[in-house]
């Protein structure tokens, strides 16, 4: 399939495949950072991910329409804004269905797993009675629009790189708080021995529910930066919920190097095999790959050692 | 687009206010119409459909709930509308139409549990609905089996046809073949790289434009995608069309991955006003989610555009829109769900009859004068005669008129030459 | 847990002959044609709830991937019936005569290999038990001699089920696509659209029901479920004890996958055709909850849950279509926060307690007997 291009063409084409790559790469990493937390130091699974980044991505459209109304001067700037509310919006219903439904079940994880599902298809119906049922489409502020010509056949669209950049700056915060602050200390004291974190003066139900609001935060930024790329209507979270589970179990559940190493690894797996064959069977084919290495190493790449 | 922060104008409360409000001075101030003036019911119904001397059901099927409700709703609206407009104006036969309205939950089976439904137990003369073609091909079988009529909306790859079914959409060549002609001379195009989302739809229509782009414009086709539905990721195959620089982008994408597609294809520098892009799979209901800004410049091979200059679609879009609020948007299939009430009631009136045997004879050759379109008439193979057109999409997210065939293309859902 | 000789105990005996009366008698005396097909609609869910009461409430594993084995089975029926719906003379407007409509509007030109079994009926029914079977094995065996288990084992059976999905949508040409395989018609010659064959699948696929109920029963009695609830509690002792815990667990899944797949089977028949609409996340999930809601350790309360939720979800999706994912959704979550054992739990806890109370009270003022039966169906936690 090569022989028509010049070896110039070739050099591009590899090299814009591989920028697709890391695209993708952001978006798994931005998806499964929130379900790591969650899945990951909780032990919670959590169906009703991607309609927590479905509210995020709802909060930066109205976002974008209360400034195109109210201050449109700011409007380039409404991103920034957008991303913090919808942080603040899913982080904050996380928290209260942490409190209403999550903690009742901490002992009983399969259970989580039907518990936030009878949500997602309660938080779905609601988005579809409050914004309807048609997608909504989110206006970008002209800076993020168009791409950079970095040689003649070599572009770089910017929201890529925009995502790049907010997937970095979000994991390291994430890798900050969880490894070197205090409350991290905390959350993974909680994680590794509950009873033993409560008895040396840890609140656990605090640390609980915090920990699980962020997760559900960081999918709310992460819906927010999907509205960029994808589309917002209220079943689009369900489509991202199986990526994302594989993505934080093939990285070994309680490791966010894994985590990250597993998203690198499929997404460029992914975007390599679709430069050759179809979307779909590329997806197939990812999968199945990913499902086979799990089926061998079950623990996934990277693995916590927990004395049990 | 969306500049108003008044969200509430897209809740379905607010629609049923807004509904309320515009059926408010339609009763109080038209004079009512008397029904029951009509044939005897005995002469009109003579298979027990749920026909009184006063009133006629009629079903509407569509997915209220689901991922397809994104696309339904504006079918649903539509032939609410119409149905509401052929009651004001005296009905069918003298009868008033009732209808009952059945949720297909996106969920092919239960669109033929529903089907059954309607056509078992409330007896309904005639069904509106389906959208999809796995929706239609779930519903099929049982409107063959108990005799109904289905007036189906939906633009779509042909291959079928049925005395039980009156399609009101385009099949897919009378969608794709003119506007292939008219943008290989307009813009001498030569080269094509087609992408469309995995199913039967996309695949045909693909196909029927592969022949014909080798067969008759003597053209090539660079390439030919297809992806999952719901897929977000068009990164790797925006790439392939800048490697194979085709002088046509020919898309039949559907659902929440055309916004994707778009939005990654404009952030990807491919300049819309430069590079020639022909769609077939969105309408002004797409690109309200798409983003006129994401999308402008792009054709699209349509048979309807509410832009349309004509007398008819000039009343149409208002009534459309005091019915349902000033921001709705009417889109292709949209405009062909209003067509299904109206011939129906054409039909039943140059029938004479509810009975669907008599229906299924007396359609062929039924005219509709007053068409958002223009004018249809029902071909011998349950399909309409109608025009094809291209339009150009604008920044405010309505297309503007390029093109229409000067005569109305005849259908063919079995077209020689390209199966 | 108390052991008990007898194949059903008292209160189980009360419910298998209450649930014969209801799908023998009660329901096809009452509905109208529609509605008994709908009821056998719903009844093949039952079986998928069966198994997982199995591998499950007994077993343990939990597997979000039962819709793939329901549509294993029911896509191997269809494909029978397509087969015979396409002979040469129903299809010869096609180019290639003789194939399925799908394969000849995909250009394919000769019926594929693996689609050539499918004429012979006795084959099809062996492939409809065995092609699941085959493929629980893999799985299972893949993954419980791993160990892996609970929540991951959940995680990757649901991977799975997305990926057959979409193979099956992206293989149009052999599998129909997303429209699946449609306008089946006949079974050898025998037309199963008409309300009279609707009537006669129903009462075979109640009899095939209770035949699953009774193996399950079975099952369940043995050894072998006894090792399952063992299990269960405690794995390590099990395997301390010298069982192999694996192949245990592999029999349950593969003993559950062929339940669902002898559901999905009588799916397309009463049903008229299949699509990948069942195989999905979805589905199998929903599947999960119709064991939940009749409990998960009850094999009785399988089938009720089965017909209870979708009862309740044509009922409501009817008259009130937007209500309806809010009353599905409070059920998923209103029957694991407070009724774990769901249907059963609620029965065995208020209504058995209070009957057994009464008939011992009765039967000690005749004269000295003891009940040995405790309210079946309450879990071992």
């Amino acid at each position: 399939m090569f022989g028509d291009y010049s070896i110039g063409d070739l050099g591009s084409i590899f090299v814009m495949q591989g920028f697709a790559g890391l695209i993708l790469f952001s978006v798994y990493v931005l998806m499964a950072l929130g379900l790591a937390i969650i899945f990951g130091q909780m032990g919670v699974i959590n169906m009703a991910h991607g309609e927590f980044m479905i509210l995020g991505a709802y909060v930066t459209w109205m976002t974008s329409n209360l400034f195109q109304s109210y201050l449109p001067g700011l409007f380039s700037g409404y991103f920034f804004v957008a991303m913090m509310l919808a942080f603040l919006a899913s982080g904050a219903l996380g928290m209260l269905v942490e409190w209403g439904l999550i903690r009742h079940l901490y002992k009983r994880p399969l259970d989580t797993l039907l518990a936030t599902w009878g949500l997602s298809l309660i938080l779905q119906q609601a988005y579809r009675s409050v914004f309807g049922a048609r997608e909504v489409g989110v206006e970008l502020p002209q800076w993020m629009l168009g791409s950079l010509k970095v040689t003649d056949s070599i572009e770089v669209p910017i929201n890529g790189i925009f995502v790049m950049g907010l997937t970095v700056s979000i994991t390291c915060a994430v890798a900050y708080v969880i490894y070197k602050s205090r409350w991290g200390r905390q959350v993974r004291a909680v994680v590794q021995n509950r009873i033993m974190a409560g008895a040396v003066g840890i609140n656990t139900e605090k640390v609980d529910r915090y920990t699980y609001g962020l997760g559900c935060g960081i999918a709310g930024i992460a819906g927010s930066a999907f509205t960029m790329i994808g589309s917002t209507g209220p079943t689009s979270g369900q489509l991202y919920i199986v990526d994302t589970f594989l993505v934080v179990v093939f990285g070994g559940a309680a490791s966010l190097l894994g985590t990250i190493a597993s998203a690198f690894s499929i997404s460029q797996t992914q975007s390599t095999l679709e430069f050759f064959m179809s979307g779909s069977m590329a997806k197939v084919l990812t999968l199945l790959a990913v499902v086979g290495i799990l089926m061998l190493r079950p623990q996934g790449l990277f693995s916590l050692k927990v004395r049990k | 687009m969306s500049d108003e922060p008044n969200k509430g104008l897209r809740s379905p409360l607010r629609r049923k206010l807004l509904m309320g409000a515009a059926a408010l001075p339609l009763v109080s101030i038209l004079p009512r119409p008397s029904f029951g003036a009509g044939p005897a019911t005995a002469t009109v119904n003579t298979t027990g459909l749920a026909v009184t001397d006063t009133e006629v059901t009629v079903g509407i099927l569509h997915s209220a709930t689901g991922t397809m409700a994104i696309s339904e709703t504006g079918s649903i609206q539509a032939e609410k509308l119409a149905i509401e407009q052929i009651n004001a104006a005296g009905g069918v036969l003298g009868r008033k139409i009732k209808f009952i309205q059945e949720d297909g939950a996106s969920d092919w089976p239960t669109f033929a549990e529903k089907a059954k439904k309607l056509l078992v137990n409330d007896k309904v003369a005639a069904i509106m609905g389906c959208w999809t073609s796995a929706s239609r091909k779930a519903v099929l079988p049982v409107v063959e089996q108990y005799n109904g009529m289905l007036y189906y909306p939906t633009f779509y790859e042909g291959l079928e046809q049925s005395k039980n079914v009156i399609y009101t959409g385009q099949e897919a060549t009378q969608q794709i073949l003119a506007g292939l002609n008219w943008i290989a001379k307009e813009k001498g195009a030569k080269s094509f790289f087609f992408i469309g989302s995995d199913y039967i739809w996309p695949r045909t229509s693909n196909k029927i434009a592969r022949k014909h782009v080798e067969n008759v414009l003597k053209g090539k086709v660079v390439g030919e995608e297809y992806y999952a539905l719901g897929s977000t990721q068009f990164n790797s195959v925006i790439n392939k069309i800048k490697l194979t620089k085709p002088d046509v982008i020919f898309t039949d994408v559907v659902g929440g991955s055309n916004v994707a597609f778009y939005k990654q294809l404009k952030a990807a520098g491919v300049d819309l006003s430069k590079q020639a892009l022909l769609t077939i799979s969105v309408t002004e209901d797409e690109i309200d989610g798409i983003g006129g800004e994401n999308i402008a410049g792009a054709y699209a091979c349509m048979k309807y555009f509410q832009s349309l200059d004509n007398a008819n679609n000039k009343t149409f879009v208002p009534a459309f829109k005091k019915m349902w609020g000033e921001k709705t948007v009417i889109g292709d299939v949209t405009q062909a769900g209003y067509l299904g009430p109206w011939l129906w009631k054409l039909t039943c009136e140059k029938a004479g009859s509810f009975d669907v045997d008599k229906i299924a004879a007396a359609s062929a050759g039924v005219e509709f004068k007053e068409a958002p379109e223009g004018y249809v008439r029902i071909h011998e193979n349950h399909h309409l005669w109608s025009k094809t057109r291209v339009g150009r999409a604008k920044l405010d997210g309505q297309f503007e008129l390029i093109f229409e065939t000067a005569d109305l293309i005849e259908p063919d859902p079995f077209p020689k030459g390209y199966q | 847990m108390i052991i008990n000789s007898r194949f059903f105990n008292r209160s189980e005996l009360i419910g298998f002959v209450t649930l014969a009366l209801l799908l023998f008698l009660i329901l096809p005396l009452s509905l109208d044609a529609f509605r008994l097909n709908l009821v056998a609609k719903y009844l093949t869910y039952a079986f998928v709830a069966i198994g997982l009461v199995l591998c499950w409430g007994y077993g343990g594993i939990l597997s979000l991937g039962q819709g793939m084995f329901f549509g294993l089975g029911g896509y191997c029926m269809a494909m029978f019936l397509k087969l015979e719906a396409s002979s040469v003379e129903n299809t010869k407007i096609q180019s290639t005569p003789g194939i399925p409509d799908f394969m000849d509007w995909n250009q394919i030109t000769a019926l594929p290999f693996f689609w050539k079994p499918f004429h012979s009926f006795p084959l099809t029914l062996l492939a409809i038990v065995l092609v699941p079977t085959l493929f629980a094995f893999i799985i299972g065996t893949a993954m419980f001699k791993r160990r892996v288990g609970g929540v991951y084992f959940a995680i990757i059976t649901q991977a799975i089920a997305a990926i057959l999905t979409i193979l099956i949508v992206g293989q149009q040409g052999y599998t129909g696509g997303i429209n699946g395989i449609t306008d089946l018609r006949t079974l050898n010659g025998w037309d199963i659209r008409t309300d009279h064959a609707k009537f006669i699948l129903y009462f075979v696929e109640v009899v095939l029901l209770f035949g699953c109920i009774v193996t399950a029963q079975f099952i369940r009695l043995t050894k072998l479920g006894r090792i399952l609830v063992a299990m269960r509690e405690q794995e390590d002792r099990v395997r301390f004890s010298g069982y192999s815990v694996a192949n245990f667990k592999i029999f349950a899944f593969c003993a559950a996958a062929i339940f669902s797949a002898i559901g999905g089977a009588l799916f397309t028949l009463e049903v008229g055709f299949m699509s990948p609409s069942f195989v999905g996340i979805v589905p199998s999930i929903e599947m999960v909850i119709y064991t939940a809601v009749g409990g998960r350790m009850s094999i009785f309360g399988a089938v009720y849950g089965s017909l209870l939720v979708n009862f309740a979800k044509t009922t409501l999706s009817e008259s009130f279509p937007q209500l309806w994912l809010f009353g599905l959704g409070a059920l998923f979550i209103a029957v694991v926060l407070a009724f774990p054992n769901g249907l059963s739990g609620i029965w065995a806890d208020h209504v058995q307690s209070r009957i057994d109370r009464l008939i011992s009270s009765i039967k000690r003022k005749s004269g000295g007997w003891t009940s040995n039966s405790v309210a079946d169906g309450a879990p071992a936690e």
